[in-house]
């Protein structure tokens, strides 16, 4: 069978998106549906002293405002349902679905109102009369370590409130040897996830049939599913979560937030449907961001710059509330290593609670953070042993005869670290050949020469890809003849549909355009676990391919019954079962499916089960670690701290590509966002916790005049499972920062600049310069 | 409440509004013309343009009622039935979107630069896009498909 995977194919997705034809949220109406809006605290920590909903229910158009009591009494905990994982943030830490006296953020959730229309609902909320008594609160987490500091919630006994620490062989020895060392302190930002459609849900419940319908724009439409069956004790046939277009995730909708819980709840209590969109200045409030850390590491190595020990800590912004597992603090401390070889390991990870929105995984989830150590690393060394930055990765990279390479560390599923394929060194020599690096330093000489200064950059970074524990694929070939997938994966822009599609359509003889594919309906697969950690094309690819192949399989069996003809026979092509020599012979897809669903009274033929379809649960055994080499080109204007990036390469193993449009897209995006994180974004707080940044005129989101144009080299092996595939959601983005600040370093050597930072601001950069 | 009455993508519509509603309110929700998103509420990422007048304009910064009487065409006034515009088309062969949020203000944008200069370069796209925001691409296929779309509307005249 001629596979379609590896094509450049252009996606089923934009006909109705370019049109604006496609449904976000937002764009839902259901007849009788109204509208929400909260009210939100202004103060980092405060209590809340009173609350006058007097002026607001006098609005004409205000339906109701529901506040803390109206939850509990309800749902008898103000508990949001949380996911303990395996470490336990103190009860204090515990998210919470509406306040009762205390506030620990800005942009915290007090009240919700319901009103005809969003104008009228916000109306509502400004006319709400809330008195607060500000409370001390802490704005930077290295504060928050001090004795003396204030506590983030009133019930706080402490702001550190858990610390990993990843560690293996023994550090202290290679710092009291004849080997070289140094010490490194670096300050990471990592500012929010800004997809461009905000957060939203729409809730709808029908009191007579006591069902629950809820459209959210979300990353995990099965765990939200399985909150408000738990919340609501309702039983997960009666609530259905349907996933509507989603413009964009990146993490922020990865998380499942009091906004949606509260708006279903209402609609329950009022039994008719309501919306509430989150607008911008929302988002930079209350959607989760990653946000600073402090790293301090020390490094111990050899002459020839070979790794010995690393040994470090760092201190990370927890924000108010944990969400989930401390899963950023954990890649961290996992994930400095990364595709290098260090012999000796020890990094602790101080998770510590500010008066902030809660930090969660955006895009690369640590592992950005942690390459930026790595990376800065390497270049010290570098520049210390006077060895080019290069030919020092080079030799510390695993090389590939050492693949499979066992990291003497556990994953956070508890298996052990193997990195099965990959070829760094192979990657990085690709990188330094198709971007001419060798020949780079003539070229920065003769630029300097016309003061003129340019610098370049190179990076490696690895991902773990493909994280399970599983995701689902029905494949069915309905009684039109048509196929149709539904998965628990979630779409929202990475080509979801298109690349399952093709997938499928390999397997069935078909093309991918006359497949159609439902991601994230909740009554169409009972279990699913969404879109994150660059997850969708193993679990949901790996599944569609085994389900379709099943169906094919049934198919050939159910014709070759009828057709009276061997399987071997057979194939499937433009909609039919086919006899291979005479096409004459065929069954259309339509007829094979109706003697599946069978005929009243006659037994379905032997070993064949009723309906032609078929739901595969894919299990990942091993985690897909994709890896790519960076090489950026930059020039720094020395008057005005200004760099623009010249050139950006990438040499990307992602494994198996399934469709290198869809790919290549990706990847872009990554680096755009990395690029943002090296130059640009930053969620700006004063040092009482007060946002100082709540709109795109302050936030600075990568444009279009700041993001190069990105060439793209493959560097395929094979991830260990059915297709071969790895991940890309997040892959351009890791390594992306530290490469342009390398290069950024490195265009200023002549003034012996050193950066330490992420992101570094023009400011910044003439403030060193000057130094 | 207000009278307001225009010409949406070439038909006469009017509507009963508060005063304070914003174009893009009246053309989302009582034109239910909902190809036309709100990204920021700031005027910042352009999700939100349309052409008023035939110059291209950020709706959630202007009142329904600033556009009495004009002529305002929206993403959905764009292809021709269900063929697509060769603008809408180029980002289409171009992979020019990805969750295809802002896409409905890049064409639009991106429909207003080539009629300003329909023989632009790269660096008149990049400067001409800085008022809209992608979060998927890095915009790389987004400028390709611009030039992609000056050259097949080039092509038709």
């Amino acid at each position: 069978m001629d596979t379609l995977i590896g094509e450049n194919r252009n996606r089923l997705e934009d006909f109705t998106l370019l049109r604006g034809q496609a449904i976000f949220l937002d764009d839902i109406k259901i007849p009788l549906m109204k509208e929400c809006a909260f009210l939100r605290s202004p103060h980092p920590h405060a209590l809340i002293k009173s609350i006058d909903l007097a002026p607001a229910l006098k609005i004409p158009g205000v339906e109701t405002i529901f506040l803390y009591d109206d939850i509990v009494s309800f749902f008898g905990t103000n508990q949001m349902p949380f996911d303990q994982g395996d470490f336990v943030a103190p009860k204090w830490s515990y998210p919470i679905i509406l306040p009762q006296y205390e506030v620990c953020f800005v942009g915290e959730a007090i009240a919700m109102v319901v009103a005809e229309n969003r104008y009228i609902a916000e109306d509502a909320v400004n006319a709400i009369r809330v008195d607060y008594e500000p409370l001390p609160a802490v704005s930077d987490c290295r504060d928050g370590l001090r004795n003396d500091s204030c506590f983030v919630h009133q019930s706080s006994n402490r702001n550190e409130i858990g610390s990993i620490i990843a560690t293996y062989g023994d550090c202290d020895p290679c710092f009291n040897s004849e080997l070289f060392s140094f010490s490194l302190s670096l300050k990471q930002h990592r500012g929010g996830a800004h997809p461009m459609e905000g957060r939203g849900v729409i809730a709808s419940y029908d009191p007579k049939n006591k069902f629950m319908c809820v459209w959210s724009s979300t990353q995990k439409p099965h765990k939200l599913r399985n909150v408000l069956s738990e919340l609501f004790q309702m039983e997960e046939e009666y609530v259905r979560v349907i996933l509507p277009e989603v413009g964009g995730g990146f993490g922020a909708k990865a998380a499942i937030y009091p906004e949606e819980l509260i708006v279903a709840f209402a609609s329950r209590k009022l039994g008719c449907p309501l919306k509430w969109t989150e607008d911008r200045r929302e988002h930079f409030l209350s959607a989760i961001q990653e946000r600073d850390q402090y790293w301090s590491v020390e490094v111990a190595f050899d002459s020839n710059g070979i790794l010995a020990a690393i040994r470090g800590t760092a201190i990370h912004d927890q924000g108010a509330y944990t969400l989930a597992e401390f899963n950023i603090p954990y890649n961290c401390a996992y994930a400095v290593p990364g595709p290098y070889i260090v012999p000796n390991y020890h990094m602790e990870v101080k998770v510590v609670e500010t008066n902030k929105v809660a930090t969660v995984p955006v895009r690369g989830a640590g592992f950005p953070e942690a390459n930026f150590v790595m990376e800065r690393i390497m270049d010290h060394i570098a520049n210390d042993l006077g060895i080019d930055r290069a030919e020092i990765r080079r030799r510390n990279l695993i090389p590939v005869d050492r693949i499979p390479y066992e990291v003497p560390l556990k994953a956070r599923d508890g298996k052990p670290m193997i990195y099965d394929s990959g070829d760094f060194i192979g990657c990085l020599d690709h990188a330094l050949k198709v971007s001419s690096y060798q020949e780079f330093s003539s070229q920065q000489q003769a630029a300097l020469a016309e003061g003129r200064y340019i610098g370049i950059g190179v990076s490696n970074m690895l991902k773990v890809t493909g994280r399970g524990p599983f995701e689902g694929g029905m494949v069915k070939i309905s009684r039109t003849g048509t196929v149709t997938i539904a998965t628990g994966a979630a779409a929202m822009g990475q080509g979801t549909k298109t690349f399952l599609a093709t997938i499928c359509a390999t397997e069935l003889g078909l093309c991918p355009s006359q497949i159609k594919v439902i991601t994230g309906d909740t009554s169409l697969i009972m279990h699913g676990v969404g879109g994150f950690a660059s997850r969708q094309a193993v679990t949901a690819g790996n599944a569609v391919h085994l389900a379709s192949r099943q169906v094919r399989q049934k198919a050939l069996l159910v014709s070759s019954h009828i057709l009276e003809r061997p399987a071997d026979d057979l194939y499937l092509a433009d909609g039919k079962v086919q006899d291979k020599k005479d096409s004459t012979i065929n069954l259309p897809f339509s007829e094979i499916s109706k003697a599946c669903s069978g005929a009243k009274g006659y037994p379905l033929p032997d070993g064949v089960a009723p309906g032609l379809e078929k739901t595969v649960y894919f299990e990942p055994k091993n985690l897909a670690y994709a890896n790519a080499s960076h090489v950026a080109e930059v020039e720094v204007d020395t008057d005005t701290g200004y760099v623009s990036i010249n050139k950006y390469l990438v040499i990307n193993d992602s494994g198996r590509i399934i469709n290198p449009v869809i790919v290549n897209g990706q990847i872009r995006g990554g680096v755009a966002h990395g690029i943002g994180n090296a130059l640009l974004e930053w969620m700006g707080y004063d040092g009482d916790a007060q946002p100082v940044v709540t709109t795109f005129a302050e936030y600075l989101l990568p444009t279009s005049n700041d993001v190069p144009n990105i060439e793209i080299y493959h560097f395929p092996t094979l991830a260990k499972n059915p297709i071969g595939v790895k991940g890309v959601g997040e892959v351009g983005t890791i390594c992306a920062a530290a490469t342009v600040i390398s290069a950024v370093e490195n265009a200023l050597r002549p003034f012996n600049v050193q950066i330490s930072e992420a992101p570094i601001s023009p400011e910044r950069l003439v403030e060193l310069i000057h130094q | 409440m207000h009278s307001v009455s225009m010409t949406v993508n070439n038909m006469v519509v009017s509507g009963d509004i508060e005063g304070r509603t914003l174009l893009v309110e009246f053309l989302r929700e009582t034109l239910r013309l909902t190809g036309t998103h709100v990204g920021c509420d700031t005027s910042q990422c352009g999700a939100c343009t349309v052409h008023v007048n035939g110059l291209s304009v950020k709706s959630c910064a202007m009142f329904a009622f600033q556009a009495e009487g004009t002529e305002v065409t929206t993403i959905e006034g764009v292809a021709d039935g269900d063929k697509l515009h060769p603008m809408q088309e180029a980002f289409r062969t171009n992979h020019g979107l990805q969750c295809g949020f802002c896409t409905p203000g890049m064409v639009m944008t991106a429909l207003a630069l080539v009629n300003e200069n329909p023989e632009l370069t790269e660096t008149d796209v990049r400067i001409g896009l800085e008022g809209n925001l992608c979060r998927c691409t890095g915009y790389q296929n987004i400028v390709k498909s611009i030039l992609d779309g000056a050259k097949a509307l080039r092509s038709q005249t």
